[in-house]
């Protein structure tokens, strides 16, 4: 085993146990924090597979972003300190969808990749540098970034119009 | 020199950095906020000019005791200022002082990680809020959180407008292409990035979530002893982080008459000159209402940021 073996199944060891630290925890914010734990230590395991640029991003727009809006919500709303029994959780079924699609995932990726090992790319060449990843975005695979562009920005638009009832309010008052 | 110790060698020295520049703008901030209202500020602790005020400071705070609410969330309120602090450190790694090796860590990528790692602190200050089960505090996180949130993003544009100026994400190579003229075509990013940034440490007048006049002392209100202190540190180091940015990226670092000799002389003094700038503005300006900081983000700032982005990346075509 080497350094990097080590350290990506330390990583994924508190990638997982974090998340599942998320959906048992009866603290609401508390699962807020381990989702943190979770998504820091798998920008960790990108970091270790050389991916500087995704790991760093990672960081950004999820713990940054994502889950500070979340926190957000949720102590907007009620975020009362200790455990909450009364949440709703559906035990047996989030662990038969959880378990069924990580142990299918899991399969897949044994058998497409069986004992295949890959050494990892080194120095600011490597496919997950900055510059050859956006090289290869912006060449080869612009068309599909642009259209998810698109999409994400008709989501906001749409976000926009379905949170603010002001907007159309009018043409369909006249129609009443 | 080893590898081993050379890396000791660099971390000790940005740790040294780290601990030891926060304080010198805070004993800066007494003095030269007394001085602007006309007031003599620390005197007495150390003989001549008060000078080791902070250390007094720092000794008074070791003899409090550390006093966590009956009702808090006992670990995530003791880990929150860590969570606030610790990324500051990580920040001033990658800030480079002078031209060659003159730097913690080289780092391919490392705009990006100072961007990536100037978002966590937010974590730590809705911990600090949520956890200290008091409503001064938790309004003072939620007010954080949405201002932050904002000024995430016009933070990370005018950032990216540099970037893409200099060709590079890399903050040595970005301030080796600098030329002093990108004083006047960044100068709309220079200022989106400083205001964004004084908004990220939250200071005044962009100190909404803290407002000691409002909330009592926002997210920060029910530490004491040495988490108090931390908190304070946290708000210092931050000052040190965004001037170190601002000069790095936009004001041209070790740039300066002989920058091989004497280029870590210059970028010392724009971060200082910086740092002077950010205690000037609290001194100044009146405190911003909640809603005035929103509008001064999305109405003001984003779009600032976006034609800048425009107009970086036309310069661009024609040279």
């Amino acid at each position: 085993m080497t350094v990097a073996d080590v350290l990506l199944l330390g990583l994924g060891a508190v990638a997982v146990g974090a998340g599942l630290c998320v959906v048992t925890t009866a603290h609401l914010v508390r699962a807020g924090l381990y989702l943190v734990v979770c998504l820091g230590a798998l920008a960790g395991m990108f970091l270790v597979l050389t991916a500087e640029l995704v790991a760093w991003v990672q960081v950004l727009i999820y713990v940054g972003a994502v889950v500070v809006l979340l926190l957000f919500a949720v102590m907007l709303t009620r975020a009362p300190i200790g455990a909450s029994g009364d949440l709703d959780r559906p035990g047996w079924p989030g662990l038969l969808v959880g378990a069924g699609a990580g142990l299918g995932l899991a399969a897949l990726f044994v058998d497409a990749y069986r004992w295949t090992s890959v050494s990892l790319p080194d120095g600011p060449d490597g496919p997950g540098s900055a510059g050859v990843l956006g090289g290869e975005l912006f060449r080869s695979w612009v068309l599909p970034f642009e259209v998810l562009s698109v999409l994400l920005l008709a989501a906001l638009v749409g976000a926009i119009i379905v949170s603010r009832p002001d907007v159309g309010a009018s043409d369909r008052g006249a129609e009443r | 020199m080893p590898v081993a110790v050379e890396l000791v060698v660099r971390v000790g020295a940005v740790v040294a950095a780290f601990l030891l520049l926060p304080l010198l703008v805070g004993q800066t901030e007494h003095k030269v906020m007394a001085h602007m209202q006309g007031r003599l500020g620390p005197m007495y602790a150390g003989g001549y000019h008060g000078w080791a005020q902070l250390i007094a400071d720092g000794v008074k705070f070791v003899q409090k005791e550390d006093v966590t609410p009956r009702g808090a969330d006992r670990p995530v309120f003791q880990l929150a200022p860590a969570v606030t602090l610790l990324p500051y450190l990580l920040v001033l790694l990658v800030v480079p002082l002078g031209p060659g090796d003159l730097v913690g860590q080289p780092l391919d990528a490392g705009l990006f990680l100072v961007l990536a790692v100037l978002a966590v602190p937010v974590v730590g200050v809705m911990m600090a809020a949520w956890a200290s089960a008091n409503k001064y505090s938790l309004l003072g996180g939620v007010r954080g959180a949405a201002q932050l949130l904002g000024y995430e993003l016009p933070f990370v544009l005018s950032a990216a407008s540099v970037a893409m100026a200099a060709g590079t994400l890399s903050l040595p190579g970005i301030v080796a292409a600098w030329r002093p003229w990108w004083l006047l075509w960044q100068l709309p990013a220079l200022f989106v990035f400083f205001v964004a940034g004084v908004a990220e440490i939250r200071r005044p007048p962009l100190d909404a979530p803290i407002a000691d006049t409002e909330l009592v002392f926002g997210y920060k209100t029910e530490y004491t002893g040495m988490r108090f202190a931390f908190m304070m540190l946290a708000e210092y180091a931050g000052i040190v982080v965004i001037a170190s940015l601002t000069t790095v990226l936009f004001l041209g670092g070790w740039h300066g008459p002989a920058p091989e000799q004497l280029g870590w002389l210059w970028t010392l003094l724009k971060i200082f000159a910086v740092c002077f700038v950010i205690i000037w503005l609290r001194v100044t300006f009146p405190r911003l209402r909640v809603d005035q900081l929103q509008q001064l983000c999305w109405l003001v700032l984003v779009p600032l940021a976006l034609g800048q982005l425009v107009l970086t990346a036309a310069v661009r075509m024609v040279i």
